[in-house]
């Protein structure tokens, strides 16, 4: 029963391809409101090529799984499709549009071939409103994994951009970290800091929480992994930069911070550093 | 049966781990050590291991525990050249090895034992800062 219907649709399609995209193309230039970012030269090549792309996979008995191999080729360009409109910044509707667009045409060729047959057209037409259908849900979904892709690297360049370690002197490294710390920031944080001690060969690391918003007890119990982690690869950690407002909550919460000098600001900590690597700044004399 | 060697550097004893560690490997090297220290009178013993890439709780409880004996037996105890994953490691493990010396190259071991053996009478109790 699917077969046949398909078939149908196959010889309609092919039919009346020209007209087809003619009507689908004005469909859509009326359902993107941004009309002017298409051309529609570049839309009529989409349109054909997926006509093409679809009568091949109705031929070859392919049916309404549009999961299945026989629709590949049409998954993949419609994939790319909605990549690229992705990027270009189409919402989701639009880009759905692009296969939504496609029923009245269609409807309207199945209307005019078996228009007689009422019991047939419906059949079509629920059968080509299925694929149809599931090739727009299909569009969206690719969409949406794209936008979460483009999400995803961002979160990754925006951890990895917050958590720089810097040389401060030879053998003194400083981490200022800024916004809050969970536990994959620490992991970042603790992996970027341990190799720069390898790098570096550095003796002291001072980690400057100046730009941390609040620090609670895990917050703490991060910073204290990372200050045992240091120790143990035989660096000894600094904290600088505790505010007022840290300190008190720090005490109220009854966090242990005693194993680990802190400091009120990082040039406080960076004097101590000096002077535990036996370096010292002297102002030259005037005369 | 493979074994660990432990070198002789005049006061000092050297292990270098190069081996991936078992649990039996490390019990004879604790055996051993403990020996060494006694027979050789060493005043100090520097484990490298920085070759070693996998550490599980044994492990890292080994490493606690030789660090511990040797300084029972007069002799400060240096880890040096531990690797980042393996310290990560321990941290999550919940190993931070409280009291045990750290270094990062064996030749600042090296500073820090003679330094601690000038400066303290050797009773092993001062803290990792220098």
């Amino acid at each position: 029963m699917v077969t046949r219907a398909g078939s149908r649709l196959t010889e309609i399609v092919k039919k009346h391809e020209a007209a087809i995209v003619a009507e689908w193309i004005k469909e859509q230039l009326a359902a993107v409101k941004a009309a002017d970012r298409i051309s529609e030269a570049d839309l009529r090549s989409d349109c054909e090529r997926f006509l093409s792309l679809l009568r091949m996979a109705l031929q070859s008995g392919a049916g309404e799984d549009i999961m299945g191999p026989g629709w590949s080729e049409t998954r993949e360009m419609l994939g790319g499709l909605s990549r690229s409109r992705a990027k270009a910044g189409y919402t989701p509707s639009e880009t759905a549009a692009f296969m939504l667009a496609l029923k009245l045409p269609v409807f309207d060729r199945l209307r005019g071939e078996i228009g007689g047959d009422a019991q047939a057209l419906a059949d079509e037409v629920w059968h080509t409103t299925i694929v149809l259908d599931r090739l727009a849900l299909f569009t969206t979904e690719v969409y949406q994994t794209g936008r979460e892709e483009i999400i995803l690297r961002q979160q990754q360049e925006m951890l990895e951009l917050s958590t720089p370690v810097v040389q401060l002197w030879e053998g003194i490294l400083a981490l200022p970290l800024i916004g809050t710390l969970d536990s994959a920031r620490t992991q970042v944080v603790m992996e970027n800091l341990l190799q720069r001690i390898v790098e570096t060969g550095a003796s002291i690391a001072i980690i400057d929480i100046t730009g941390v918003p609040t620090v609670d007890t895990l917050v703490a119990q991060h910073l204290l992994k990372t200050v045992a982690a240091a120790r143990l690869m035989g660096a000894d950690c600094l904290i600088s930069g505790i505010r007022p407002q840290i300190a008190q909550t720090i005490v109220h919460l009854g966090v242990e911070l005693n194993s680990v000098v802190t400091k009120a600001t990082l040039a406080d900590a960076f004097i101590i550093a000096l002077q535990k690597t036996g370096a010292a700044i002297t102002r030259p004399s005037k005369a | 049966m493979e074994r660990i060697p432990i070198l002789k550097m005049n006061e000092f004893l050297l292990v270098s781990i190069q081996v991936d560690m078992h649990d039996r490997l490390a019990m004879t090297l604790q055996d051993d050590l403990t020996h060494r220290i006694v027979r050789d009178r060493a005043r100090g013993v520097l484990i490298d291991i920085s070759s070693l890439e996998i550490v599980d709780s044994f492990i890292g409880r080994m490493i606690g525990n030789i660090a511990a004996m040797s300084r029972v037996l007069d002799a400060e105890t240096v880890v040096v050249g531990m690797r980042p994953a393996v310290a990560i490691t321990l941290v999550e493990l919940g190993l931070s090895l409280p009291g045990v010396r750290t270094s990062l190259s064996v030749d600042k071991g090296m500073e820090l034992l003679r330094a601690s053996l000038r400066g303290g009478n050797g009773n092993g109790h001062l803290d990792a800062r220098r």
